[in-house]
């Protein structure tokens, strides 16, 4: 082919004006028994995926339960009826489904996604383990068993035990302080007529949300809906919202001592700021600037210029109630006590001394808004914006706002929510590595006596 | 259901690959090098991941930093490297597909001269960190080194892992990436696809106009090597670790090869899942093992098979040993059943329609469309891999299995903790790695 022009190395081209493109329409029905059935249509492939969410997450578990609500949730695909958990896979496997269960702090995740030809049997199979389960005590001995086991292996993961320390450090005994596999001591004292108790009580129709995503009709997920969920019933429950009382003794350094680590695990935060907050989108625009992409401060600083880790990032991490604001990096451990430096210097930095430029900002936004459309290609990618939806009381139109209201966002207004929402003194730094390489420059950090933990300390 | 596609080769010799899916308004930059750390050199491992993050730090006609323009146009994108070849992508709002590409010629034909001695060490502390906090300091982090050494001899390609060995990664030099890039980084030895939210006329133009410029480079001969296991090799780590994990591995086919798809299928209903026969026996009935899976890794020179499992607590790696061979003998003698075909069919075909759902990213169309390419010289490979499927037999897997997964011709490792040699596979001989 013949070669036009030469092209023009001497500047980068201008991307023209964007195409537009249209946010998925969410058709909604609620059914006799309360549970709420949202489709989205979406055509491209023969796939649908289906999520239903439970308004029932790790925060739900009862006073020295930790744990029971995972749990909970790992005992539903052990079988239904008179078939056994390897019956139950068996049949999503005949169809070629992928089947997931995912819990997080709020809310439990059960999705399937299968050719669309399948995908009623899909969904009723999903119904089986959701409404239906068998939770038998012979499966029961098992499956926390093998949580124990899995409890045992992540002392031996820096990564895990630096999150199960600062969890516990910044929320102590609030439903927030520890993550959803629980402890060696609350696992064991669980039973389970707990978990059958649990079950009745909180995973009811009138607290979830079936959302489906895909080459499917709303009607018919409707009509599918009723049939399959037929029977399941549960209380309205008044969700529970305990109070949160953060830890009431500020711990600004902790150790956990990992002897003959090549690298210290870091998490530096504290508790911040939840969902609901009116500052959401002025956090979020904060975040990607400060710490939230590649071309960040922190990443920036600690990978690119100084070489200190792999990588550093920061995030805010909205949730129902006020949830973390935290740094984390795995840093060299000769290196530690300068990462520390640095990144509580761009904590910092970022709420005055050194606020977010004119181009910071329009880079941010141009970041978070440009791309917008990459977030809804996917059948699941759909369905986990949908679910965002469902899982915050976010109106419809949500993220047809959100590009307007980043946008919208000024310098001040940075500067202000980051100054609200982000306190320096009130930082935690967790340390989990090799004490004999660090210990030494730990005081010129301002920091005061680190607290020496063990990685089980919970 | 296909992948439909064009492909063009300039007149530089760079394969271009279009494919057309207008429902997002978003576009993937695809471009897959045929290089990995098979091309490197005992002594200097490490050097191929080395040079891809080079790539990021800016080329001659843009020198500040890679991502920037990018996100800045609201797009996303990385690069990985493994033992075959090294990619890197785009994906991008269809406005900015000329800045992607501007982006990607430039550091396809300019990148030397935005190259310093600063950035270079700095990149060379930033993946020995990532060596440190995805090898040296995870559980069981550092049994790749020791199983892929064990597996393949000391002269063979695929003996090393694409991290590399600390010494070499800290004795490589600026001098090295010249020559590596002049070798490697030229369009005859590269394919570009371009998926989604284009005209594959313009696109094309497009492609031509930015990477119609650089300069070929010699041809790179396919690297090529033998490895074979006479016995059961029989090594362990003490390591920091609360629980025995036991390896067990078998050289296999090269990808795409005769018995590659059999293998794939018969690791699936071995040790893959609640249903698989290894899962059932070892975690489900018998509990001597809290997780197992298993894997055929297939690569362009050979292929192994992997079977992992770890020991619950108060049991033994023996123990499971015996298990794991035990079951891969009845799937030599009696192969599968069938409904043991029947799902593992059925998910195949789920499993190729779950990949056409998004153009971009790893394992996206366009990278599917690259990997074909590079790999068998053909992008239209996408029916005939999922017929490689539909084409295994009962007869055809059992077949496999007693041909490759021979018990007398293994590697079995075992990571125990420090100072509990005795929970391992025993027989064993220690290993030294790091």
């Amino acid at each position: 082919m013949a070669r036009a022009l030469a092209i023009d190395r001497s500047k980068l081209p201008d991307p023209g004006p964007s195409r537009s493109f249209a946010l998925p329409a969410i058709e909604k029905s609620r059914l006799a028994n309360g549970l709420r059935v949202w489709t989205v249509r979406h055509t491209q492939i023969p796939v649908v995926s289906f999520i239903l969410l439970i308004d029932c997450g790790a925060s739900a578990d009862p006073a020295g339960q930790d744990g029971l609500a995972a749990l909970t949730a790992d005992m539903l695909d052990e079988g239904s009826g008179d078939r056994s958990a390897i019956q139950m896979h068996q049949a999503l496997a005949l169809i070629g489904a992928q089947f997931d269960t995912d819990i997080g702090s709020d809310a439990t995740a059960v999705s399937v996604t299968s050719l669309s030809r399948v995908a009623p049997r899909a969904l009723g199979i999903v119904a089986d383990i959701v409404a239906r389960p068998a939770l038998r005590e012979f499966d029961f001995a098992r499956v926390r068993q093998l949580r124990l086991h899995r409890l045992k292996q992540l002392k031996d993961s820096p990564a895990a035990v630096a999150d199960r320390v600062f969890l516990k450090l910044l929320y102590g005994a609030d439903p927030y302080g520890h993550s959803p596999i629980g402890s060696e001591s609350t696992l064991s004292a669980l039973s389970i007529d707990d978990v059958r108790a649990f079950h009745q009580r909180e995973i009811g129709p009138a607290s979830a949300t079936l959302i489906a995503v895909g080459d499917c009709e709303h009607a018919a997920n409707v009509r599918l809906a009723e049939d399959v969920f037929t029977g399941w019933t549960a209380p309205e429950r008044s969700p529970t919202i305990p109070s949160a009382p953060a830890a009431d003794t500020l711990v600004r350094l902790a150790v956990v001592p990992r002897p003959g680590a090549p690298q210290s695990e870091l998490r530096i935060g504290h508790v911040a700021v939840e969902r609901s907050s009116p500052d959401y989108h002025a956090l979020s625009l904060a975040n990607a600037i400060l710490g939230g992409q590649f071309v960040s401060r922190v990443n920036l600083n600690l990978r690119e210029d100084k070489g200190f880790t792999y990588g550093a990032r920061t995030a805010f991490e909205f949730r129902r109630r006020r949830g973390p604001f935290v740094l984390q990096a795995s840093v060299q451990s000769a290196a530690t006590a300068r990462a520390i430096e640095e990144s509580l210097a761009e904590v910092a930095g970022i709420r005055g001394p050194r606020p977010v430029t004119q181009e910071e900002l329009s880079f941010g936004i141009a970041a978070l808004t440009r791309g917008y459309a990459r977030n809804f290609e996917t059948a699941d990618q759909i369905g986990r914006a949908v679910m965002q939806l469902a899982l915050y009381d976010l109106p419809d139109d949500y993220y047809a706002q959100y590009v307007s209201r980043i946008e919208a966002v000024t310098r001040d207004d940075v500067s202000r929510v980051m100054a609200a929402h982000v306190d320096p003194a009130r930082l935690t730094t967790v340390i989990v590595g090799d004490p004999s390489i660090f210990t030494d420059e730990l005081p010129r950090l301002g920091l005061g006596a680190a607290q020496i933990m063990a990685p089980d300390a919970f | 259901m296909t992948l439909a596609f064009s492909k063009h080769t300039l007149a530089n010799g760079l394969d271009v690959l279009l494919h057309e899916d207008r429902a997002c308004p978003i576009v993937a930059v695809n471009i897959w090098y045929h290089v990995g750390s098979k091309n490197e050199q005992p002594g200097r491992t490490g050097f191929a991941h080395l040079f891809e993050h080079l790539m990021f730090e800016g080329s001659q006609h843009h020198d500040h930093g890679y991502f920037q323009p990018l996100q800045g146009a609201g797009g996303t994108l990385n690069g990985s490297t493994n033992a075959d070849r090294t990619n890197y992508w785009e994906v991008v709002p269809s406005n900015a597909l000329e800045l992607a590409l501007w982006m990607e010629s430039d550091r396809m034909g300019y990148l030397l001269p935005a190259l310093t001695e600063a950035k270079f060490t700095n990149q060379r502390d930033v993946v020995l960190n990532e060596r440190r906090q995805n090898y040296e300091n995870r559980p069981y982090g550092l049994a790749p080194m020791a199983m892929l050494a064990a597996l393949f001899p000391p002269d063979h390609p695929y003996h090393w892992t694409t991290i590399g060995e600390i010494a070499d990664v800290r004795d490589a030099k600026l001098d090295d990436v010249r020559a590596f890039f002049e070798r490697y980084y030229h369009p005859a030895n590269a394919s570009i696809a371009v998926a989604g939210d284009i005209d594959s006329g313009e696109a094309l133009e497009l492609v031509d106009r930015y990477f119609g410029e650089i300069k070929t480079g010699a041809r790179v001969d396919n690297v090529r090597a033998d490895a074979a296991l006479a016995r059961d090799i029989r090594v362990h780590i003490e390591d920091r670790v609360e629980l025995p994990r036991l390896y067990i591995a078998w050289l296999t086919p090269a990808m795409f090869a005769d018995g590659d798809a059999e293998l794939d299928l018969a690791n699936d209903l071995l040790a893959n899942g609640k249903t698989s026969r290894l899962y059932k026996r070892l975690v489900f009935d018998e509990r001597v093992a809290t997780d197992v899976f298993a894997s055929q890794n297939s690569r362009e020179i050979a292929g192994y098979t992997q079977v992992v499992a770890t020991a619950a607590p108060g049991h033994t790696l023996r123990e499971i040993e015996t298990v794991v061979l035990d079951e891969v003998a009845r799937l030599a003698a009696d192969g599968p059943t069938d409904d043991e075909m029947e799902r593992g069919r059925a998910q195949a075909e789920s499993q190729f329609i779950f990949r056409l759902q998004t153009v971009g990213g790893f394992g996206g169309k366009s990278d599917q469309l690259n990997a074909y390419n590079v790999f068998v010289g053909d992008p239209s490979y996408f029916e005939r891999d999922l017929a490689r499927y539909r084409g295994v037999t009962p007869e055809s897997m059992r077949r496999t299995v007693q041909r490759y997964l021979d018990p007398a011709a293994r590697v079995t490792m075992s990571i125990v903790p420090r100072g509990r040699l005795d929970l391992g596979a025993g027989g064993s001989a220690a290993v030294e790695v790091s």
